[in-house]
């Protein structure tokens, strides 16, 4: 049998590695994604003081650091069983948002979108975020960079840096907002919004009107019949800082709706020897291997599967462009993989308007910002709905508040079954016979960059584009074929 | 003349490097032009053969980000070496271990045993664990080896100079490699931050007191943080008398206390220990001759993980380096 590694080399045995596997037709057997990674936080944050878990937890992932922290200062709030004032809570989900905005308009620009905007069939040269500036022109890159760079001004002056923010504490944040401070947000969620109606209306240029796009979209090699699973407000509608958790099955019917606290009778996770990352999956469905379907526990996380599990969006043009959304590609849910981008957009646009909206808060300047916790810690559960999808932190504590028990799920092992399925399937629709064409690398890579997937940040490669090399390899393990994009 | 050539490459890293180098916004294209990167993973295709076939320290400089923990880490950075004139340990994981070097209070057993059998979420009668070598019924599939121990970088290779902080700021950077184009470099072995304490440079430096005393220990969430005065005087452990400046005071300015990313100031071997000591000598200095042993041992007690809270991103540049593991 023959064997084809994909290895991304930009990570050398880094984190993340697709094996294929042909049979002696030459078809594909079975393909898989391995996490060759780990680093533990789960036990060395034992003996650690619960408060510190907002500023150990951040250096899990230099990209989406925020998100942890968040988790991390819910769990906390959790722990102490401390409700954080008013303002914190605005504070901290004005932060929140600004993050998602800012990572959101990375992914799609950088990493995802020159799939799309440039074209899947460009040569790989093209198909960076240089591709997609030349594609939508000087002024729209230059924009891209004025809008992370706002957004994570943001982050700086709530977090203190936004690689590594510090504020969070139980019952609150560190930091009051000054007036002058409101001003600089205001005009970074004003520029965000524009920029995100900007994305939209590119995406409807480029993507929508062209056919072939949306065949792509809607096509079956990048589609899954899955659970959805996301965090809804009390009125089902998308949020990313707070809310219970809701799950859809895959007809769209509400399967469960739960509190975090309650996450056990809900999430469980499988474990393979051949690789680092675990697999959740739904407890009261099972798990029945890498498969779709009502009868597999696999379910998904991120941007679709958030909308696919609310019933709207809570800002107005959000929401505008989230009918549009359902109303192109044929109502919900929608399982194509490749909608997650789509997704993604509309959701930067909400992240932009609720950030324009807190800035515009009475309270989001009050020096009313920490609530002191008074009981004695125990057990804390949080839950944010990080860029990736759901992201759970658990602790135990003793009764001066240092960890005896960490659990994390973070938002990828959620998607690492789907995330699997959707490499194999895309594998096993383009190997026919022994032929490997070279397109194959990008089009593999499509149906797992679409996740977003972050292991580690491992496919956070900047321009949009993981260099990537196939090996092909006959049954005594010689070298028959490479291919390699440059 | 020719640019010269440089690389990037990451370990056992977050990526957060990789994101404080974009957050330089528009200097990075300063950069671009004036050196030629030969090697930057998260932006470049790499070739590994490329860089064997380079002449020994044909790279004017490699930019090393991450801590040593696999087998692959270690050949790659031992190769960047020899090809390079100058390596540069780049943030704190490869410059101290960093936040993945608590790691060391463990092993690969326990971190085993913990991610994949105790976890409440995971379902696995069978104690399944991840292997070096699986056999499938397609075939079989290898992992890297997960090494008990967290490794800098200098414990792994010869390193010339050393860029702090978890992430290392964008204006350090530029001064690093402003000082390597023109060749104005301090002595080997340098880091390049200002040799001060944080405490030197802080803007609450005012209103710490002469003489420290703490007759309690209060942790961050047990008072309302004044967000002008000391930590320290305010009882709040702040690791800024045993840590280097540099970092633009990030931490104190979002009302939070130092907790020593950018490791200590020369001559200072160990920076847990010296925080240790810092600590010892302003605990109940004021009526310390009496106070009883009780009194003491409670006001010690009040300082919650001390061994995390001292050695938090410096454990594996330690002299203890790891936890004996019985």
């Amino acid at each position: 049998m023959k064997k084809i590694t994909i290895d991304p080399i930009t990570r050398l045995e880094g984190h993340g590695k697709i094996e294929i596997f042909l049979n002696d037709e030459g078809n594909c057997e079975w393909a898989t994604l391995q996490i060759p990674e780990l680093r533990g936080f789960e036990k060395f944050s034992e003996g650690r003081a619960a408060e510190e878990m907002p500023r150990i937890t951040t250096m899990i992932c230099g990209v989406c650091p925020t998100a942890h922290h968040m988790a991390a200062t819910k769990a906390l709030d959790d722990l102490w069983k401390v409700e954080p004032t008013t303002a914190a809570k605005k504070i901290r989900e004005l932060m929140y948002n600004a993050f998602q905005a800012e990572d959101h308009i990375l992914h799609f620009f950088f990493l995802g979108g020159p799939d799309f905007v440039v074209g899947p069939q460009a040569p790989a040269g093209e198909r960076n975020v240089l591709g997609v500036i030349a594609k939508a022109g000087l002024e729209a890159g230059g924009k891209v960079i004025e809008m992370r760079k706002r957004m994570r001004n943001v982050l700086r002056i709530i977090g203190g840096k936004p690689v590594m923010p510090t504020c969070g504490l139980p019952g609150g944040v560190s930091k009051q907002i000054s007036e002058d401070e409101r001003k600089t947000i205001i005009e970074a969620g004003e520029y965000g919004v524009d920029f995100c109606k900007f994305a939209l209306s590119l995406f409807d240029d480029i993507v929508l009107k062209n056919k072939e796009y949306v065949d792509l979209v809607t096509g079956d090699v990048y589609s899954h019949r899955t659970y959805y699973m996301g965090l809804v407000d009390e009125n089902n509608k998308v949020n990313f800082y707070d809310g219970q958790i809701r799950v859809v099955d895959p007809n769209g019917k509400e399967f469960a709706k739960f509190k975090v606290q309650n996450y056990l009778d809900h999430i469980r996770e499988h474990v393979e020897p051949w690789t680092y990352v675990r697999f959740s999956y739904l407890k009261k469905v099972g798990w029945k291997g890498f498969v779709d379907g009502e009868e597999s526990g696999v379910f998904r996380v991120a941007p679709l599967a958030r909308l696919n599990v609310s019933d709207g969006m809570a800002t107005p043009l959000a929401q505008e462009a989230y009918d549009k959304m359902y109303e192109t590609l044929g109502g919900k849910p929608v399982h194509s993989t490749l909608a997650f981008h789509w997704a993604r957009l509309v959701e930067a646009l909400y992240a932009s308007e609720r950030v324009l909206e807190l800035a515009n808060d009475p309270d989001i300047t009050s020096d009313d910002i920490v609530n002191l916790p008074t009981e004695t810690p125990k057990e804390g559960i949080g839950v944010v709905e990080a860029p990736r999808g759901t992201l759970i932190h658990h602790y135990q504590t003793d009764d001066q508040g240092i960890l005896t028990g960490v659990n994390l799920i973070v938002a990828t092992q959620n998607n690492s079954a789907a995330i699997n399925m959707s490499v194999e399937k895309a594998a096993k629709a383009l190997i026919k016979k022994g032929n490997v064409p070279d397109g194959i690398l990008n089009m593999i890579e499509m149906a797992f960059r679409a996740y977003d997937p972050c292991h580690a940040c491992a496919t956070h490669s900047l321009p949009g584009m993981m260099p990537l090399e196939v090996s092909v390899y006959d049954s005594k393990g010689e070298l028959i074929k490479r291919l390699r994009r440059d | 003349m020719a640019k010269p050539k440089v690389a990037f490459y990451w370990c056992a890293s977050c990526g957060g490097c990789e994101e404080t180098v974009v957050d330089l916004n528009e200097d990075i294209l300063k950069v671009a032009d004036a050196v030629d990167i030969v090697l930057w993973p998260v932006a470049l295709d790499f070739k590994r053969k490329d860089i064997e076939a380079m002449k020994d320290g044909e790279i004017a400089v490699s930019f090393i980000n991450g801590a040593v923990r696999l087998e692959e880490q270690e050949e790659m950075v031992k190769l960047l070496r020899q090809k390079s004139g100058l390596v540069v340990a780049f943030g704190a994981c490869a410059h101290l271990g960093g936040i993945p070097g608590l790691g060391n209070f463990w092993n690969r057993d326990a971190i085993f045993q913990r991610v994949y059998k105790e976890v409440p979420t995971v379902e696995n009668p069978e104690g399944t664990v991840p292997q070096q070598k699986t056999k499938v019924k397609e075939g079989e599939l290898e992992l890297p080896e997960f090494y008990d121990t967290v490794k800098t970088l200098n414990q792994t290779i010869d390193v010339d100079y050393y860029l702090p902080g978890c992430p290392p700021p964008p204006d350090l950077i530029m001064n690093a490699v402003n000082a390597i184009l023109k060749g104005e470099l301090p002595e080997k072995g340098a880091v390049l931050a200002p040799n001060k304490a944080l405490c030197d440079t802080c803007p609450r430096a005012e209103t710490k007191p002469d003489k420290l005393s703490i007759d309690e220990v209060k942790r961050p969430w047990q008072i309302k943080l004044d967000p002008e005065k000391c930590f320290l005087a305010q009882g709040v452990i702040c690791m800024g008398p045993a840590t280097r400046t540099g970092c633009g005071e990030t931490c104190i300015r979002a009302n939070q206390p130092c907790r020593g990313c950018f490791g200590p100031v020369d001559g200072v071997v160990d920076q847990g220990a010296k925080a240790l000591s810092m600590v010892a000598s302003i605990l109940g200095v004021e009526g310390e001759e009496n106070m009883t042993e009780e009194e003491v041992k409670k006001l010690i007690d009040g300082i919650a993980d001390p061994a995390g809270t001292v050695y938090r991103f410096s454990l594996a540049s330690s002299l203890l380096r790891r936890r004996r593991m019985e």
